[in-house]
Formats: structure tokens, sequence, C-alpha cells
């Protein structure tokens, strides 16, 4: 492409950082110089500029608008990294939250003037139970990985009570969430992880020989990370619960299941669940998490406070332990009484979608990654056989002796408007990569994706791999170096060296 | 100079001197990290023990844990590859060395592989 007089691509305009605008003197606001007083700050005023550049009010709103423009999301794009990230937030969600009687009311204010907003967390509340089976609910874990917190701060709660102290080690399969043994190891435990069987499930005889008295619980994600079923979860289950241990379930995968089963009939003890990957809230820099916590019969009393509850006179926040006669509560996780306007999105999207919905939400999103698996099967190399759960899982032997990299084939992708699908995650097979589509994209979508990803596998090995090596060309900027940036990082922008041209 | 032996966690072992071992990751395991761009070293003097964790090993594509191929108390680390984790990928089983430990049981050398034995092992997970 023949470059420009101004180094614009159209209108994609190049962007300077902002302080390499600084003209000084410019400002968008011109205030008269004020009469000199004596100032209260006991000779702290400031003694200099403090470094900000000098901009006009039109500079500054092209200058966020157009680094806004070269930002691409779930609202530009095909986007398979999925609802890990981000997948379709419905506007019907936005419209409710920012209804006055939501969006204007104060967590300090008085419980009767807020029953609406009481009411709302308890049928979130309600449905979380209902859509799970559990008992009861922590609604105040502020992330999925508050929720795991949350879960496993219940478990030690309930193995205390017990006097059952010695319970030290957690067992975290391999193909788990990183969230998983970080959250056992601040909870104080070990951790062990249990290798998975050549189906990617869980290695039942190996869980079973590193079962003990000694073990608090296991975390176990379903669907896992392999966006596979854990088949023989009912018989894993029993061998947890006979040994004394509870049952941790990462909810992260429920959008693939929800309305379809009920994790208390699984035998789970506890689960969270990312309103964001399976009730369609805002997520990854849209928005702050919500990490729900269901809880079953035998850790109920341990949940955290405060909770919200219905009586005769209506509804009723229960603050402190003194008041929950029902539990031993283990404290307060977060302030005030949780997410709240991301308990509306998500209430919003429940009652929009009704149970019939979110269950044919689950089967879209399943049957659109094995879409993707039966399309690109024979081009890619599938990890395991057999169908998927919500995400299709490829490693990198397509691309043995091509001398293209997993890292390379993304970027390739770049170049053809669609964001890439996670990389070298999970770590079970060799350079990943991990399609989510989610149920919201359509089969138009999803063909334009494949003929994509088809097209380039079929480059790839006819052994042109300088196209790849060279890839993104199309972007604003070309391959970061990505090992520069990490061994040796510029944090903050310093000023060039002084022009001696321009004096 | 002793015989380098090998951990199936790809973690390289040597004796240069009478029981103290000298501990890396292989050039298999530099090879599939990619660009190293961070190096956790264990403090002087901590004591790891076989199969435990004792460093940690970041590149552009994952972080992973170096486990302790014998037993011992840490006695020497690398502190060249917290300015330049590059040593890693130029030469893994050299310059790019981790730690030194005093073996606290020199006959946990003997359930390791030897270099035949692990290129075998590392054919076998190709």
């Amino acid at each position: 492409m023949a470059e420009t007089v101004s180094g614009n691509r159209g209108l994609l305009i190049e962007e300077k950082l902002i302080f390499e605008q600084d003209s000084p003197g410019h400002t968008g606001v011109d205030l008269p110089e004020p009469e000199a007083v004596n100032d209260r700050l006991g000779g702290l005023r400031r003694q200099g500029p403090i470094g900000l550049p000098g901009l006009s009010e039109p500079q500054v709103i092209r200058h966020y608008t157009r680094l806004s423009q070269k930002n691409y999301g779930i609202d530009s794009g095909f986007y398979p990294l999925g609802s890990c990230t981000m997948k379709h937030n419905p506007r019907l969600n936005e419209r409710m939250a920012r209804l006055p009687g939501f969006a204007d009311i104060h967590p300090f204010q008085p419980q009767s003037t807020v029953q609406g907003g009481l009411e709302l967390i308890h049928s979130l509340a309600e449905w979380l139970k209902a859509l799970t089976g559990m008992p009861a609910v922590a609604m105040t874990p502020a992330a999925g990985a508050h929720g795991e917190l949350c879960g496993l701060m219940t478990i030690r709660a309930a193995h205390e009570d017990k006097g059952e102290t010695q319970r030290s080690r957690v067992l975290v399969p391999e193909s788990a969430h990183g969230t998983n043994p970080a959250t056992a190891a601040a909870c104080g435990y070990s951790v062990e992880s249990i290798p998975a069987n050549d189906r990617g499930r869980v290695d039942l005889a190996a869980l079973k020989a590193k079962l003990g008295p000694d073990v608090a619980a296991i975390m176990l994600t379903n669907p896992n990370t392999c966006g596979l079923f854990e088949n023989e979860i009912i018989e894993i289950a029993e061998v947890v619960h006979q040994a004394g241990a509870y049952f941790y379930c990462d909810g992260a995968n429920f959008n693939a299941i929800v309305g379809r089963l009920r994790i208390a009939d699984l035998g789970i003890d506890c689960m969270h669940i990312n309103l964001h990957k399976t009730f369609s809230t805002p997520h990854g820099g849209g928005g702050p998490g919500a990490g729900p916590t269901v809880l079953s019969e035998a850790l109920a009393p341990y949940a955290p406070l405060p909770v919200v509850v219905q009586d005769e006179d209506g509804f009723r926040l229960i603050e402190h332990a003194h008041d929950w006669q029902d539990g031993k509560p283990l404290g307060r996780l977060k302030g005030y009484h949780g997410q709240f306007g991301v308990f509306v999105r998500a209430l919003s999207y429940i009652l929009s979608m009704g149970a019939d919905g979110l269950a044919q939400a689950s089967g879209d999103a399943v049957l659109n990654a094995n879409y993707l698996l039966a399309r690109l099967g024979d081009v890619l190399t599938p990890s395991f056989d057999g169908p998927c759960m919500h995400e299709a899982l490829f490693d990198d032997r397509f691309l043995k002796d091509t001398g293209v990299t997993t890292l390379d084939f993304a970027k390739a992708l770049i170049d053809e408007g669609v964001h890439p699908m996670t990389m070298y995650f999970p770590l079970v097979v060799h350079g990943a990569l991990l399609m989510e589509p989610t149920e919201t994209e359509s089969k138009a979508t999803l063909d334009g994706f494949i003929a994509v990803v088809r097209a380039l596998a079929e480059r790839a090995k006819a052994g042109d791999a300088e196209y790849f090596k060279q890839a993104p060309r199309l972007t604003p900027r070309r391959r970061l170096d990505e090992t520069k940036a990490a061994r040796s990082p510029v944090l903050r922008w310093t000023p060039p060296p002084e022009d001696k041209a321009a004096e | 100079m002793s015989e380098t032996r090998y951990t199936r966690d790809h973690e390289w072992v040597r004796i240069e001197e009478e029981g103290i071992a000298t501990v890396g990751i292989s050039e298999y395991a530099q090879q599939q990290l990619g660009d190293v761009v961070f190096v956790e070293l264990p403090a002087i003097g901590k004591s790891i023990v076989q199969g435990g964790e004792a460093a940690v090993v970041e590149s552009v594509k994952a972080a992973s844990e170096v486990y302790a191929p014998v037993s011992g108390a840490v006695i020497e680390a690398n502190d060249a590859l917290t300015d330049t984790p590059a040593l890693v990928n130029e030469d893994a089983e050299g310059e790019g060395w981790f730690f030194r430990v005093e073996m606290s049981d020199p006959s946990e050398l003997d359930s390791l592989m030897d270099v035949d034995e692990y290129t075998d092992y590392i054919q076998g997970l190709e």
C-alpha cells in the first residue's frame, strides 16, 4: 500500500500520544488570572507545572474519539474469545439499569425506601437458586474469583466448625483456571493437581488415589476448560463426599448448561456464577463483575452476610450475625450489598429470556461451538474426539512442519477483521486455539469465520509461512514485539531530548 | 563435570562439585516456553524438596513452576537471570542455570533420567 503524506490510512488517523500533541499555552478553558490571595496550604503550594499537555477542547475530543475508533469489541464484530471476555450485552439490560429507581438509589437509604431494590436482589437470588437447585446463595461476591474465595472460605468454615482442622489439601485438575489454585492457596490450603485422562476429563483413578482425611475440597470446572462435560461428575461427587471433603464447582462455564441440568443433582456443594458469562452483563473493561455463589444445605449456614430476606413486612437486609439465627456466617466479603447494577442487568436478561429462553441460549451456545468443530475439524486438529460443549478446542498439530505458530495464525486472523480466539490456553494441549462463538452469533457470521480459518489453514499448509510471520499487515500497528515489551517495558512517557534545530 | 540428569518436568541437574547440584530448565523446555521474560529464583538458604516448587519461569506464552530435581538447601541463585532472562533461551543448560543446591540426599539423582533417556522421553511427547 502506498504511503500517504499525512501518515494516515484513509480515515484511520495516525494518532500521536496526547503528550506528543502538547502545545504550551493551548487550553480548553481560559480563566482569568486570579488575584493574589494568602493560601492556607502551609507552604505546600505547587511550585511548578504538573506536566499536563496544553491542548484545546476539540483536540482532546478528537484524540480520545480516534483512540476509541481503534478499539475492537463485541459491538464491532465477531469475537471468538467468547463469554470469558465479552458476549453480547442486550441493550434492554442497560435500559433497565438506567431507570432512576435503580440507578439513583443509595445503599445507606432506609430500607423502607428501597423495597424495590431489595426485591430485585431477592428475585435474582431466587432465580439463581432455582436454576441450580441449590438452597442458598451468597449474592455479594464481586467477581468470579471472589465467588471462588467465598466458596472456599465457606468450606473452610464448615470444616472448622466440625473440628476437622487437619484438612489442608485442595485438589484441582491440571486444566483448571489459574484462579482455582490461587484461591485455595489464599485460603491457606496446599494445592495438588489431578491429571487429565486422554479424553480430556479428570482421571478418576488418580483423583481417588489423592483423596484422604486431609483433603478439604476438590475444585472442578464443568464443563471444563477444554470445553468438555465431565461425565463422571456424579461418581466424582460421591468419592469426594465419602472422603469427607466438599465439592466446589467453578461455574465459569455454567452458560453451557443453564436450564439443562441442575447442579444440585450432580452432588455439588458450592459454585460461583459469573453473571457476565451466563447472564450477559458487561465485562472485560465494560463493567464490574459479580460472582454470586450458590451453596448446598451443608454449607448454607456459613454464607457471608448480608442476605436479603422476605417476611410479612416486605424485604429486609440482615447485616449482622446476631440478627441471623439460622446461620453461623463467616463475615462480610464486600461493602454494601453486592454489585447492584450488575444484578439489575442479570435479572433483566433472565426475565426477558424466561426459563425456556435460557435453556435455548445454552443449547445455541453448544450448537454454535459444535458447528465450528464440525466445519473446521478436517483442516484444524481437534484436541479430543467427540462433540464439545460451548467451546471448541484445537491444538497446533495442523501447523506441524509449516513454520507457522498459533500466534502467527492468530495475527493473520486480525488482518481478516476477526478478533483471535483464546491462544495457548488451556495448557494441557500444545499451542491451543480455543474458540467460543457464544449463542448470539448467526450462522452467516460463523460461516464467514469458517471460510477465513479454512483459507488460512490451507495457506499455512501450502508453505506460505512468510505471510503469517508478516501479519498483521493492515492494522494501525504491525506485529508488536511482545518479548521486548515484557523484558524492558516502557511504562511512562518521557519528553524527547531537546530538538536543537527547533530553537 | 558430571553428566547432566533430567526430570520429567524438564529440569536438568548437574553435579559440578561434591554434594552441590546446579539446576536449570532443559533446552527442550526453553524451546517450548518461547522467549523467557521473567525468572523468580529461590532465596538463598531456602530448603527445597524433590518434586516441590523451587522457582518460576515466565515466557511470552505462559508462566510455569520449576520443580526441585533434588532436595536440599539453596546456596546460590543465578542473579544474572533477573536482568537478562534471555540467557535461559540462549544457553538453557549452561549460562541460563537457575540455582545451586546443597543436596541432602544425593541418591535422589538415581531416580532421574540421563540424556539418552530424556531424549527418548521428549520424542515421545512430540
